[in-house]
């Protein structure tokens, strides 16, 4: 029988890890929900971030706060860029074309990864001391990225809710052609939706380069998992993604401790496939 | 004409392996097969791709059936024959588990391409986790048979492979030709273009959404059989995952999504192109043919969206003066 | 000059045309309608004239602009607001927030808090239920939320399609009285019904619109005499 004491720290700690995934899931939902395209190279525009923050934290000595900021900076110059150059020559296709050019996009990114920088998995050292209560021990390392992870998913809502720009966005995503007779231009309101998704592609390499190390294929790791959430939640359902991404954290946070981390995924897996076919449309299905 | 033409490429096919090629034999045998294979596979998907069903997630069948059948064999000594049925058999049960709701629930465009990614990726993961049988990452290579097999169906002699593999293909062309002339055709196009109606005037729209992708899912399984025996090896990354789903649906939708050849024409034009970029930078630069093949993705998606045929037809069509009036 | 002016309005979709040699106008401070039976091509014209549907033909111009062809969000700028067909409000945004929407142009921005007491002023329902969900609005409210956010923006002119449509007749009756107050208020209306015997008490010209031509126009108390009204009322 498992300590009771490992469960626990496992359950804690999928909490921990389930906030940096709801950036994930919830930066790319806002691309879609308001653009109408799967950006499929997303996790892999977060390699690219983590592997900033590498080099300035690491390699060149920058502060990691300083770093972690840089990398929101590029997070979101790299949301505009795709935006420009790949997704709005495309944005009348077929998606099928869609979907093969942010396809594309990956190929390209985790080849030029490798080419740049090789395979070699790099990481960012910091010695920070654990949390401990009752026996849990809880490494800051892990804490305070879910901290900020928090406060970022806040900041997003009252974006959402409260600003001009993000009533607009949510308008947009609802009805494109209702706002254009508003006088809003869509194209200018995807380009900041895709600096806001790329932001926190951005904030999500910054928060987890310091727990992972970072390597060409990272997106082979975290990709499949912010998809299969996003699925999980609804496609463009921006509370749906967020209970998901703490679902399945738990989920291979708990297995992972019960039997291994591969099994941890294989039981989430099969979650997932369980989830499709009771609620294809996610587990609090919005339609559209 | 056409039928002509047609006729001469098949002679040419059939005897091309006896052809003297200075010296260059092994090594064209080595990519036709690989063409004729991977066209077969690309045909398959586009059974569903041109009716609107764009599934991202084909590696997962993909390697169901070829780790399906390498390990009956090299664990239980089952013949690939039967064991690729077996893996056919569960690449089916897989596909209809994923098409049923999907169909039901009207999950389209990009949330089904979504899906069939996670799904894909997730076999992937699968068989990386249950390394202690599958080999994990590092993969698994099939056990020899000692000497050439037919039960086995493992050769000394590219040629025999090259003869299968071309016998597969043409099978495969048949089968599209079949569906294509078929009712399930019509239905599909009906589909495509407005569900409901198709519904309501009585098309069973879920019987042959599920139908035509359990049949475009078994027979990219028969593909991914085929393409482990003659590798004699299998590999979580060439054979399941993202990376050859894009592979398999950039082939078809680059050649033309809607003829009979388009997907031949496509996987040929890529696997020339990644021989060649492979050819060109050899050990330097490693990574950079593999950016380059990326890139060329990209601008042929922005630049070129119906494919070549596609393209090719438009083309044509304006340089023929149009005889109808708007 | 006239506020809004068409002259040989040629458009349709794909193959299909839908609107012929349309020429119309509308004078400022006037109201104006646009009648017809289904599938004249009403909606189209408002869609033309919006900036949503570009026409393959002929000129338009407001206030002295040439707007043809031009995108909605710039055609709005100029000051042309369109309530859509069906009223295409934002279903999860609140009552305050579709309206704050309707404000997006920053021209408006800059008078948002006035337009905002203005719109409550006139419709005390909205003021209300700010705070609700549009979605969950009743038709009639939803129908003075869709004209309230279209005065966000400060228009000179207002389209209206098909307000009427999908209300109860008591609804109807109030609607057009409110129709009716927005005009005293200034604005210029361009109004496309169906309802005919109703919105031509509310204007003062009108045109009939029938299979994308304009068959006739005239003031509206001699066009209320023509037989296609009296057909309409057979047909109700």
């Amino acid at each position: 029988m498992i300590d009771p004491i490992f469960l626990a720290e496992a359950a804690v700690n999928g909490i921990l890890l389930g906030g940096i995934l709801a950036l994930l899931a919830l930066g790319l939902n806002l691309i879609f929900g308001v653009i109408d395209i799967v950006w499929i190279a997303y996790v892999d525009l977060v390699m690219l971030c983590m592997y900033l923050v590498y080099f300035l934290v690491q390699v060149y000595g920058w502060p990691v706060w300083l770093g972690g900021l840089a990398a929101i900076v590029f997070g979101a110059a790299l949301g505009v860029a795709v935006h420009l150059l790949i997704i709005s020559p495309i944005l009348g296709s077929a998606p099928i074309n869609q979907l093969l050019a942010t396809g594309g996009l990956l190929f390209f990114l985790q080849s030029f990864a490798t080419f740049l920088w090789t395979t070699d998995h790099r990481s960012v050292r910091l010695s920070l001391p654990s949390l401990e209560f009752g026996g849990i021990f809880l490494p800051l390392t892990r804490v305070i990225p879910f901290g900020i992870s928090i406060l970022a998913l806040i900041g997003l809502y009252l974006f959402l809710t409260r600003t001009f720009v993000g009533t607009a966005i949510r308008a947009v995503s609802q009805d494109r052609e209702a706002m254009a007779l508003m006088g809003a231009n869509p194209r200018r309101i995807y380009v900041v939706t895709s600096a806001v998704g790329g932001l926190m592609a951005g904030l999500a390499g910054a928060l987890l380069i310091f727990q992972y190390s970072v390597h060409p294929f990272f997106g082979g790791q975290f990709g499949p998992l912010t998809f299969m959430i996003c699925v999980l939640g609804g496609l463009g359902n921006m509370v749906g993604a967020f209970v998901a991404s703490f679902i399945m954290s738990e989920i291979i946070s708990i297995a992972g401790v019960v039997w291994s981390t591969e099994m941890g995924y294989v039981i989430a897996f099969v979650v997932f496939i369980v989830m499709i076919f009771a609620r294809p449309g996610g587990i609090l299905a919005r339609r559209g | 004409m056409a039928r002509l033409l047609g006729l001469a490429l098949v002679a040419l096919l059939l005897v091309a392996p006896l052809l003297p090629m200075a010296g260059m034999k092994q090594y064209v045998l080595h990519v036709a097969i690989q063409v004729l294979i991977w066209s077969f596979i690309g045909g398959a998907w586009s059974l569903m791709g041109r009716f609107g069903l764009v599934s991202l997630g084909h590696g997962a069948f993909l390697g169901l059936g070829a780790y399906g059948a390498v390990l009956l064999w090299n664990f239980y000594g089952l013949s690939p024959w039967l064991g690729g049925v077996v893996a056919a058999l569960l690449t089916a049960v897989l596909a209809a588990v994923v098409a049923y709701p999907c169909s039901r629930f009207q999950v389209v465009g990009h949330y089904f391409g979504l899906v069939t990614l996670a799904v894909g990726e997730v076999i992937r993961l699968l068989i990386i986790a249950e390394r202690s049988w599958t080999g994990g990452s590092l993969g698994v290579s099939l056990k020899p048979a000692g000497g050439d097999s037919l039960v086995a169906l493992q050769f000394a002699d590219k040629r025999v492979f090259y003869y299968a593999a071309l016998a597969l293909w043409l099978a495969g062309l048949w089968v599209w030709a079949r569906v294509d002339r078929s009712m399930a055709r019509s239905a599909m196009e009906a589909i495509g273009e407005d569900e409901t109606a198709a519904a309501s005037i009585g098309i069973r729209v879920t019987r042959f959404k599920i139908g035509i992708t359990v049949l475009s899912a078994v027979l990219t399984a028969v593909g991914g059989v085929a393409y482990a025996q003659y590798i004699a090896y299998v590999n979580p990354d060439t054979l399941s995952g993202i990376g050859v789903s894009l592979r398999i649906v950039f082939a078809v939708v680059l050649g033309g999504m809607y003829a009979m050849l388009g997907p031949t024409v496509g996987t040929a034009l890529t696997i020339a192109l990644s021989e060649y970029l492979r050819i060109a930078f050899g050990l330097k630069l490693i990574g950079m043919a593999e950016t380059i093949y990326g890139f060329l993705l990209i601008v042929f998606i922005i630049f070129l969206p119906a494919g070549i045929y596609g393209s090719a037809r438009e083309w044509l069509r304006r340089r023929r003066p149009a005889t109808v009036a708007a | 000059m006239s506020l809004l002016e068409l002259a040989g309005v040629t458009a349709g979709y794909g193959a299909f045309t839908a609107l012929w040699d349309v020429a119309l106008r509308v004078e400022r401070g006037e109201a104006v309608a646009v009648v017809g039976p289904n599938g004249a091509g009403k909606t189209t014209l408002l869609r033309v004239i919006s900036g949503v549907l570009a026409p393959r033909g002929g000129t338009l111009t407001f206030d002295g602009a040439a707007l043809a062809g031009r995108p909605a969000y710039e055609v709005v700028a100029h000051g042309i607001a369109h309530v859509p067909e069906g009223r295409r409000l934002f279903p999860t945004l609140t009552v305050a927030d579709n309206l704050k929407m309707g404000a997006y142009l920053a021209t408006a921005r800059a008078h948002y808090p006035e337009s905002l007491e203005r719109v409550y002023g006139m419709f005390p329902v909205l003021a209300e239920r700010r705070g609700q969900r549009a979605g969950s609005l009743s038709g009639g409210e939803q129908q003075m939320l869709a004209i309230g956010r279209a005065l966000m923006s400060r228009p000179r002119l207002i389209l209206l399609d098909e307000p009427s449509m999908g209300l109860a007749p008591v609804m109807v009756l109030r609607l057009f009285d409110l129709i009716r107050r927005v005009r005293e208020e200034g604005y210029t209306i361009l109004v496309v019904e169906q309802n005919v015997r109703q919105v031509l008490k509310l204007v003062d010209r009108a045109y009939l619109l029938e299979v994308g031509r304009v068959k006739m126009d005239g003031r509206a108390a001699e066009m209320a005499e023509q037989d296609f009204v009296r057909k309409a009322y057979v047909g109700l």
